[in-house]
């Protein structure tokens, strides 16, 4: 193992615009108030702060992992496990009719 | 100049399991809307996927059929948009490290026009990975309001990515159509291309010769080779057009609408491509060892590739008998079982088979696995054809029997009179009694008039009642009338 040293130089390299946060919301379909924008600005940029320390870390020669865990995916059998539920989940939507869930139009 | 086509397809495959890929609903077609969406489907908070043994196993089956590499170690990825028939906000997909990488396809081009000859031509693959597919909006009478189905969201998906290397519209028909062959022939998917199970999606782009890559556009979601065929030509000519009047092609998603033969852009998001991928986290990496292929390896069919050689090599047919009689399982089946009544005559069985009883079934909208006339009936026919017990004409007629009514072979030869009168001693006694009768023309013939010999063919068939066996006929009438 290369011994960690964190850098602050690269803690504070990578930093979002109003405008990214902006796209990412609207990816996303979350209206926000200016506001929020900038309390989440602040936050991801905190994110993106710790990230730049974890890149610090020299890897070369490690193979890099897809999860946390080094562990291999579990398999089920293929068979009908689940029976109709309709009911007791349509209970609790907001809207629906003829068996299908309603929502507002999306449009293209 | 001309310009030269580019074309390469993704299909989704929709895998024949029984349950979805990451939870126990069923996946049967035609359910009551959401009866088949538990609370995994719905994305209910707290629910975990698991992966379906079932939908790697054919993923497993396809790399084998194709030859491609089979990852040891493959990766789901979050998907990222906004859809409400996509719950999580993301669908399950593989990126980076997809379940089976390179591969070929070898086909074979019936091209569409002219007198051009079939031939072969090998369609390499990208790459196929698993995947889950999304519910269903309806836009129907709900005040304004859009209808969720998510009896679909969540079954199974293997999509196909091939090269851009068809050039042809026939070429992008031709592979879809072995690749549509392939999958049903080793039972990952049903092919049901009505119900959504077998989906194409074309790139097109066009180019001049020697020049980079055109920009391309994406026709969407094609469900009947027929369809794909007429979009690529109208795309094509549409893209030539806008080049050609001084227009540049703008990459976009189209749809091809089959009531106008047109190709229309889809209104496109800005953001639409920004999926911003990253490893599913709920999902630890799919490992499969060289004993689980191996496995999986033993319980592949004969390919219809494979077949094809071996009838074009041992069974002398033609490169293109082959390829119809391989254009399905069943069909193949059939011609096998139908060949081991007459093992010698492979042409027979493929003359017969692609001529009158494919002819018969087209005229009655029958597929082969409707057919009224077992393989069996078939090549005991053929084996009386063979054997010279009826003629061609004699087996017509018990085709035609067969095929309405049913019944056994020899007993319906028997039943109206069709064997062939193969007794030399029969037929000589008919050429002598002809003969006798028809003295002047026999003395005629021998002074040189050949032609004559048709006329004592006829009067001995006649006869005969059209029973003499026609080639043994033909050798004893020869001898007699040389004297």
């Amino acid at each position: 193992m290369i011994p960690y040293q964190p850098s602050l130089n690269i803690v504070f390299a990578m930093s979002l615009s109003t405008q990214d946060v902006e796209k990412v919301a609207r990816l996303a379909r979350l209206a926000m108030s200016p506001s929020e924008i900038e309390t989440s600005r602040n936050q991801l940029n905190g994110i993106f702060g710790l990230i730049a320390e974890m890149q610090a870390v020299d890897t070369d020669g490690v193979e890099p992992m897809s999860h946390s865990q080094d562990l291999a995916q579990r398999l089920r059998e293929d068979k009908v496990t689940e029976s109709n539920q309709r009911e007791a989940f349509q209970a609790v939507a907001p809207q629906v009719e003829q068996g299908l869930f309603l929502v507002p139009k999306v449009i293209e | 100049m001309s310009w030269e086509i580019v074309i390469g397809l993704e299909v989704h495959a929709q895998l024949s399991t029984n349950s979805k890929i990451f939870c126990g609903a069923s996946t049967e077609f035609g359910a009551e809307p959401n009866t088949q969406a538990d609370a995994v489907s719905l994305a209910l908070p707290g629910v975990l996927p698991v992966l379906n043994k079932g939908a790697v196993e054919r993923a497993i089956k396809f790399g084998l059929a194709t030859g491609s590499h089979i990852a040891p170690r493959s990766v789901f990825a979050r998907k990222n948009y906004f859809y409400p028939d996509l719950p999580k906000g993301y669908q399950i997909s593989q990126f980076e490290l997809p379940v089976v990488g390179q591969g070929a396809l070898t086909i074979q081009v019936a091209p569409l026009s002219g007198n051009a000859k079939p031939y072969e031509k090998t369609v390499r693959i990208t790459r196929a990975h698993l995947e889950e597919d999304a519910g269903k909006s309806l836009h129907g009478d709900f005040h304004g309001m859009t209808g969720i189905d998510l009896n679909r969201a969540g079954t199974p998906l293997l999509e196909i990515v091939s090269e851009p290397d068809m050039c042809s519209a026939a070429e992008a028909v031709a592979y879809a159509k072995a690749l549509h062959t392939l999958v049903r022939w080793i039972g990952i998917c049903d092919g049901n291309m009505q119900e959504g199970s077998f989906r194409c999606d074309v790139n097109v782009s066009v180019r001049k010769p020697g020049e980079p890559l055109g920009t391309r556009r994406e026709i969407k979601n094609l469900n009947s080779f027929k369809f794909m065929q007429q979009a690529i030509d109208y795309e094509v000519q549409w893209q030539v057009d806008t080049i050609e009047n001084g227009g540049k092609v703008q990459q976009a998603t189209i749809l091809f609408n089959p009531d106008t033969g047109e190709t229309r852009a889809m209104r496109s998001k800005e953001d639409a491509h920004d999926y911003r991928y990253f490893p599913d986290p709920d999902l630890l990496p799919l490992e499969i060892s060289p004993e689980w292929i191996e496995q999986m390896r033993a319980t592949l069919p004969e390919l219809p590739q494979t077949k094809q050689a071996r009838y074009v090599n041992e069974l002398g047919l033609s490169a293109y008998d082959a390829s119809i009689l391989t254009a399905s399982r069943e069909m193949a089946d059939f011609f096998e079982t139908v060949l081991a009544a007459v093992p010698k005559d492979a042409k027979i069985c493929a003359n017969w088979i692609m001529g009158e009883l494919n002819a018969q079934l087209n005229r009655d909208g029958l597929d082969m696995t409707q057919c009224p006339i077992s393989a069996q009936q078939l090549g005991s026919m053929l084996a009386r054809i063979v054997d010279g017990t009826i003629s061609n004409s004699g087996a017509k007629e018990v085709f035609r029997t067969m095929w309405a009514d049913g019944g056994e072979v020899d007993a319906i030869i028997e039943a109206k009179g069709l064997k062939q009168v193969s007794d030399a001693g029969a037929i000589e006694k008919i050429v002598d009694e002809i003969m006798a009768a028809n003295a002047d023309k026999v003395t005629e013939y021998r002074s040189g008039k050949d032609k004559l010999f048709g006329f004592f063919v006829g009067q001995a068939m006649k006869a005969s009642k059209g029973q003499a066996n026609p080639a043994q006929l033909n050798e004893i009438l020869k001898a007699k009338l040389a004297g």
